[in-house]
């Protein structure tokens, strides 16, 4: 008897993961944390295009300043 | 919306900052810092949030889905940017002041290059989710028609030597560019089928968006890419107007010689 409820909810459980890993996911990539990576090196080239705009802005600013 | 707080806070500086007697709002929201950071605050948020955040499992598109995030932002940012263009056009009509035609021109090229950047983005997606880069969908043609429109504008204003001239004929056109775009991009694709999602009648968004995990990253995307957009534009709207301004002093100096 225990033995088989041990069974079936073993298959349960097989069951429920397969239902979730139905649909191809990113799963692998977030258990072992290498999502972070990417979302770093994202935050790094936005971060980038961030400061330039920044620089750029400044530098406008000061010619505005000049001319007047 | 983005108008309307563009407006508000153009009210605003004028009510408050009366007595800095810098020139004109333009010019001056265009100056202010905090809805750059605002923006770029924003943008940093949906790059770590697009990417950590849950979203459905549906077939086919897989995890794909977060390109909704990045791609169409890149629209809304392009139909905000030629909606500014096109009211600087209008304005320009009324008022015949050539920086006004300089700011027309500045936002709509920022539109174009938002325009390139969402179709070239599009056809990436579409390769892995549609099959191909190019499906002949109803919304990919009408899109290209309307970029094609805008193309013209370019090559238009780029044909015509005289200044006041080019800036009337171009404001012109431009205004109608804009009325062929809303049926080519938002009307059209919606009548017939489409590979997009929210076509045949639906408005969009309606799958994906409903998912509020989705929500809390699309919405501040698209505030965020929109912003980062006009600043962009922003940016060489001033350095036009800087060139601008020496221009017509060169030519006032010739004139005192």
């Amino acid at each position: 008897m225990i033995k088989k409820l041990i069974s079936i909810s073993l298959f349960q459980l097989i069951f429920v993961i397969n239902l979730n890993a139905q649909t191809d996911m990113a799963d692998g990539l977030r258990s072992n944390g290498k999502i972070y990576v990417v979302v770093v090196v994202l935050a790094t080239i936005f971060a980038g295009i961030f400061a330039f705009l920044v620089k750029l802005d400044r530098k406008i600013s000061k010619l505005e300043k000049e001319k007047n | 919306m983005l108008f309307l707080l563009c407006h508000s806070a153009e009210l605003f500086v004028r009510d408050t900052q009366k007595n800095l007697h810098l020139q004109k709002p333009d010019l001056l929201i265009m100056r202010l810092w905090w809805w750059k950071i605002l923006g770029g605050t924003l943008l940093l948020y949906t790059v770590i949030a697009g990417f950590l955040l849950p979203v459905p499992r549906l077939d086919i598109l897989n995890e794909t889905i977060r390109n909704l995030y990045f791609h169409v932002p890149m629209w809304f940012t392009m139909l905000a940017l030629f909606g500014a263009g096109a009211a600087y056009s209008v304005k320009y009509l009324s008022s015949g002041n050539l920086v006004d035609d300089i700011y027309a021109v500045q936002f709509t090229n920022a539109g174009i290059f938002f325009s390139i950047l969402g179709m070239l983005t599009g056809m990436e997606w579409a390769r892995y989710t549609w099959g191909s880069f190019w499906s002949n969908d109803p919304k990919q043609l009408g899109t290209a028609l309307s970029m094609l429109t805008y193309f013209a504008y370019s090559i238009l204003r780029g044909g015509i030597k005289d200044d006041e001239k080019k800036a009337r004929i171009g404001a012109v056109y431009n205004i109608f560019a804009f009325c062929m775009m809303i049926p080519l991009i938002f009307i059209l694709p919606r009548m017939v089928d489409s590979l997009h999602p929210g076509n045949g009648g639906n408005p969009a968004f309606s799958k994906y968006d409903l998912d509020s995990d989705m929500r809390l990253v699309f919405y501040p995307a698209v505030a965020g890419w929109m912003l980062l957009g006009f600043w962009i534009a922003t940016l060489s709207v001033r350095t036009q107007l800087l060139h601008f301004e020496l221009e017509q002093k060169d030519i006032h100096q010739k004139d005192i010689q």
